[in-house]
C-alpha cells in the first residue's frame, strides 16, 4: 500500500523534483553578515513518524554571540543542530548561515566548510587515528581528494595542531589512537577538533558531561574566550555551567523556544519553572 | 658530472621507497623475499641443469607466477576492505575484465594461426558465422592499447558503479550484495556467445605475447619477473596512498562516515577514487593471470571466486596491504595442496577456515604472529601510530562485523 502511495507520489503532477529546481539564486559561497544575525533559523519544523521533534522552532544567533540552549532531553536541542548542520532536512521552515547561505540546500560537507563546525553529544573521534591525525583531518586545509594526497603539513601547521593539544591537554598522549582515551578525553579531542577547523559558527552540543569540575571551569574558559571572533551556540544540561557562561540564553521545549533572555529572567519565567518542575 | 647526477636520482627515489617502508616491517620483509623469489627463479629454471635438484620445472614458475597475481588482486581488495570499509563482494569482476582486455589482445596475435585460419576473425567468431570484427575488439591488435583497456575497462565501470551507489550513500550489506550483483551479471552476460567473447569457451589457444612464444620457458619467466613488478610497485603505491593523508581520511571513513562528513570532507569522492584505484589494479593482476594460466573464461566472474577472495584478505590480516598479499600466497598454496591430495575435502576446508579466522583470529595471520612476537618482548611499547594501527583497526572492523 506504501509503496502504492510512493509511486502515486511520483507521478503526480503538480510535484517538483529538486533536481529541476533551480539552485537558490540568492545562494553564494560568501558568508554576509552585516545584518546582525549570522545565523537564521524560521518556522522550522522537523517531524520523526508524526512526532514533531521541532515545532515552527525560530531563532537567530548574533555574529559573535555566544548563546545557550537549555532544555529538558527530547525539547529537540540535538535535533536542530541535525538541521543546522544538513543532518537532518527540516519538513518546513528556512535556515540561513548569514543572509545568503541556504543550508536547507546545502549537503553536510558544504555546510562545514561554509564555517559551521559541530561538537557531537555523543563524542564521536576517529578511533583508529592518532590524537595528532585526529586534529589534522579536522585541520582547515584543502579537503579535496587530489590534494590530499600529496598535503604535507609544515612546520608551522604541526605546530598549530602542538598548540591545539596544548590547550586540550592531551599533547602528552599526542600519538595515542582515539581508543584509548578515555570519555572526557574524548570530548577535549573533539573540541580540539573544533578548534582546528576554526569555523565562523561553533556548534557545541553537552560539551561537559563526564568532565570533572576543574574540568568544566576550563571549558567555559574556553568557550567565552572564543566569542567575539567565533559564534558559539551551547546545548548544555548542566545549570550550574550555563550560568557560569551564559549571556543570553534560550529554553527549548517541545520543538519551540519557551522563553529567552539572561540566565535570572529565563529562571524566573513561570512557564519554564513549570516545565522544569513537571519533568 | 652527468653520472653523479644519475646517482644523486637514484638516491632520491632510493630514499623515497625507504620513507614508504619506514614502520612497515611485515611489508620491507616481504618486498625483499619478491626480490629475492625475482633473482632465484629465473636462476633455478633457466641456468641450473634439468638434472640437479636445484631445477625449478616450469609449471612451479607458473604456479607461482599465478599466485602473485592474486595477491595482486588480494592487495586491490584490501585497499578497499581494509582500509576504506568497502567490502566488495565483486573485485573479482575487475580481476576478469583485466583479464579479458587481455585475452583479447593475445586472441589478435594468434593472426592466422587458428584453426580456420581466418587472419582477422578468432576461431570461434568464425564458428559463428561472423563475417566481420565487432566494433570492441578494434585496436586490441595493439599491445599499448589493450593495456590500456586493462586499467580503463575495470576502472570506467568501478567509476560508474561507485558514483551511483556512493552517491546514494549505499553502505554495509546492501553494497556487498549490489557488488555480487555486479560480478553475477557480468557473468551471465560473458556466457552469450552473442557478447562476442567466446562465450562459455572463453578466449584460450593463445599464442605468443609481443612476438614471444607463450610456452617457451623464458617467456614464462618474463611473465613471472613481470609479475612481481607489478605486485612490487602496487605494494608501493597502496602504501603511498595509506601514508597520505587521504589515507588517514579514508581509514575515517571506515570507523565513522558521517564524521567525516562534517568536517568538510566529500566522502563519495574519497570512496570513488579509491574504489576506483583498486578495480584498476585488479584489472591488472587479471592481466598478467590471462598469458600465464593461457584461458580467461565466465567463470572468472563467479561471485564465489570474489567470496574466496575475501577470505584470502580475512585470512592474512586485513588493514595491513601485505596480511592480505601473505593469505592469498598461504590459502592458494592450500588449495593446490587440497585439490591435489583430497579434492572434496577443498570447499569444506575453505568454508572452515572462514569460520575460524572470524570467530577466532579477527587479525588474521599477521594478528596471530603480532601477538606471537609480542609475548616474547612484552615490554616493547607501541610507539609509533604506524604500529598502533593495526590493533586498532581490526577490533574496529570486528566490532562492525557484529552489528
Ligand atoms: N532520527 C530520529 N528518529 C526518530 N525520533 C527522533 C530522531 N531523532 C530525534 N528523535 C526524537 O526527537 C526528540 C528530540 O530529540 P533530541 O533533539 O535529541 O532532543 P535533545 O537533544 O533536546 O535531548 C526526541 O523525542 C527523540 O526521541
Ligand atoms: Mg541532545
Amino acid at each position: 500500500m506504501k509503496t502504492l502511495q510512493r509511486i502515486q507520489e511520483v507521478m503526480r503532477r503538480d510535484r517538483v523534483f529538486d533536481f529541476v529546481v533551480a539552485k537558490d539564486p540568492l545562494a553564494s559561497p560568501l558568508l554576509d553578515t552585516s545584518h546582525g544575525p549570522i545565523l537564521y533559523l524560521e518556522d522550522v519544523s522537523v517531524s520523526f513518524d508524526g512526532f514533531k521533534a521541532l515545532n515552527k522552532l525560530t531563532l537567530y544567533i548574533d555574529d559573535g554571540e555566544l548563546r545557550c540552549i537549555i532544555g529538558p532531553n527530547g525539547a529537540g536541542k540535538t535535533t536542530m543542530m541535525d538541521v543546522i548542520t544538513g543532518k537532518t532536512r527540516p519538513d518546513e521552515g528556512s535556515v540561513y548561515f548569514g543572509q545568503r547561505l541556504n543550508l536547507t540546500r546545502m549537503s553536510e560537507p558544504e555546510i562545514a566548510q561554509a564555517g559551521i563546525g559541530r561538537k557531537f553529544q555523543k563524542p564521536t573521534v576517529f578511533e583508529a587515528l592518532s590524537c595528532f591525525e585526529n586534529l589534522e583531518l579536522a585541520m582547515d586545509l584543502d579537503k579535496r581528494v587530489w590534494p590530499s594526497l600529496t598535503q604535507r603539513l609544515n612546520g608551522e601547521q604541526s605546530d598549530r595542531i602542538d598548540e591545539v593539544l596544548q590547550k586540550i591537554g592531551l599533547l602528552s598522549l599526542r600519538g595515542d589512537p582515539g581508543e584509548r582515551l578515555s570519555h572526557g578525553q574524548k570530548q577535549w579531542l573533539e573540541i580540539g577538533m573544533l578548534l582546528m577547523q576554526n569555523p565562523r559558527l561553533l556548534l557545541v552540543d553537552e560539551p561537559v558531561a563526564g568532565m570533572t569540575h576543574q574540568e568544566m571551569d576550563q571549558t567555559a574558559e574556553l568557550l567565552t574566550s572564543l566569542a567575539g571572533q567565533h559564534s558559539v551556540v551551547v546545548v548544555e544540561h548542566d545549570m550550574e555551567f550555563v550560568r557560569s557562561i551564559a549571556r543570553k540564553v534560550t529554553v527549548l521545549h517541545e520543538g519551540s523556544v519557551l522563553a529567552e533572555g539572561d540566565m535570572d529572567t529565563v529562571a524566573n519565567d513561570q512557564k519554564v519553572i513549570e516545565v522544569y518542575l513537571g519533568e | 658530472m652527468a653520472n653523479n647526477k644519475v646517482t644523486d636520482q637514484k638516491k632520491a627515489y632510493q630514499s623515497k621507497v625507504m620513507m614508504l617502508l619506514k614502520s612497515d616491517k611485515g611489508g620491507s620483509i616481504l618486498i625483499a623475499f619478491l626480490l629475492a623469489l625475482a633473482v632465484v627463479v629465473p636462476v633455478c629454471n633457466l641456468m641450473v641443469p634439468e638434472s640437479s635438484a636445484l631445477y625449478m620445472p616450469t609449471y612451479i614458475v607458473v604456479l607461482l607466477g599465478k599466485y602473485l597475481c592474486f595477491a595482486l588482486l588480494a592487495l586491490a581488495l584490501d585497499l578497499v576492505w581494509g582500509y576504506c570499509g568497502i567490502l566488495s563482494l565483486g573485485h573479482a569482476a575487475f580481476f576478469a575484465l583485466g583479464g579479458y582486455a587481455m585475452g583479447m589482445y593475445l586472441m589478435r596475435q594468434v593472426g592466422d594461426r587458428g584453426v580456420y585460419g581466418n587472419p582477422e576473425l578468432p576461431d570461434f567468431m568464425v564458428f559463428l558465422d561472423w563475417q566481420a570484427l565487432p566494433w570492441y575488439w578494434f585496436g586490441f591488435d595493439q599491445f599499448w592499447f589493450a593495456m590500456l583497456m586493462v586499467v580503463v575497462v575495470p576502472g570506467l565501470l568501478a567509476y560508474v558503479f561507485g558514483w551511483l551507489a556512493f552517491r546514494s550513500r549505499v553502505t554495509g550489506v546492501y553494497l556487498s550484495i549490489m557488488t555480487q550483483a555486479l560480478t553475477y551479471a557480468l557473468l551471465l552476460a560473458f556466457f552469450r556467445n552473442e557478447m562476442g567473447f567466446g562465450g562459455n569457451n572463453g578466449l584460450t589457444d593463445f599464442k605468443d605475447i609481443l612476438g614471444f612464444n607463450l610456452q617457451e620457458d623464458l617467456t614464462r619467466v618474463m611473465l613471472f619477473l613481470a609479475t612481481v613488478v607489478c605486485l612490487v610497485l602496487s605494494y608501493l603505491a597502496c602504501r603511498y596512498i595509506v601514508r597520505s593523508k587521504m589515507g588517514r581520511v579514508v581509514v575515517a571513513v571506515r570507523d565513522a562516515e558521517s564524521r567525516v562528513r562534517f568536517l568538510g570532507y566529500r566522502v563519495e569522492h574519497y570512496k570513488l577514487w579509491i574504489f576506483t584505484f583498486s578495480a584498476m589494479l585488479a584489472g591488472i593482476a587479471g592481466a598478467l593471470y590471462v598469458p600465464q594460466v593461457g584461458i580467461i573464461n565466465p567463470g572468472e566472474f563467479s561471485p564465489l571466486n570474489s567470496i574466496e577472495l575475501v577470505v584470502w584478505v580475512a585470512l592474512g590480516g586485513r588493514g595491513t596491504l601485505y596480511g592480505a598479499i601473505i593469505g592469498a600466497l598461504v590459502v592458494n598454496y592450500a588449495k593446490t595442496y587440497f585439490t591435489g591430495a583430497f579434492p572434496e575435502v577443498w570447499l569444506f576446508a575453505l568454508g572452515g577456515l572462514f569460520v575460524v579466522v572470524t570467530l577466532l583470529l579477527p587479525k588474521g595471520i599477521i594478528g596471530l604472529i603480532e601477538k606471537q612476537s609480542g609475548r616474547f618482548s612484552k615490554k616493547r611499547k607501541i610507539k609509533s601510530k604506524d604500529e598502533a594501527l593495526p590493533a586498532s583497526e581490526s577490533k574496529q572492523a570486528l566490532q562492525r562485523n557484529q552489528t
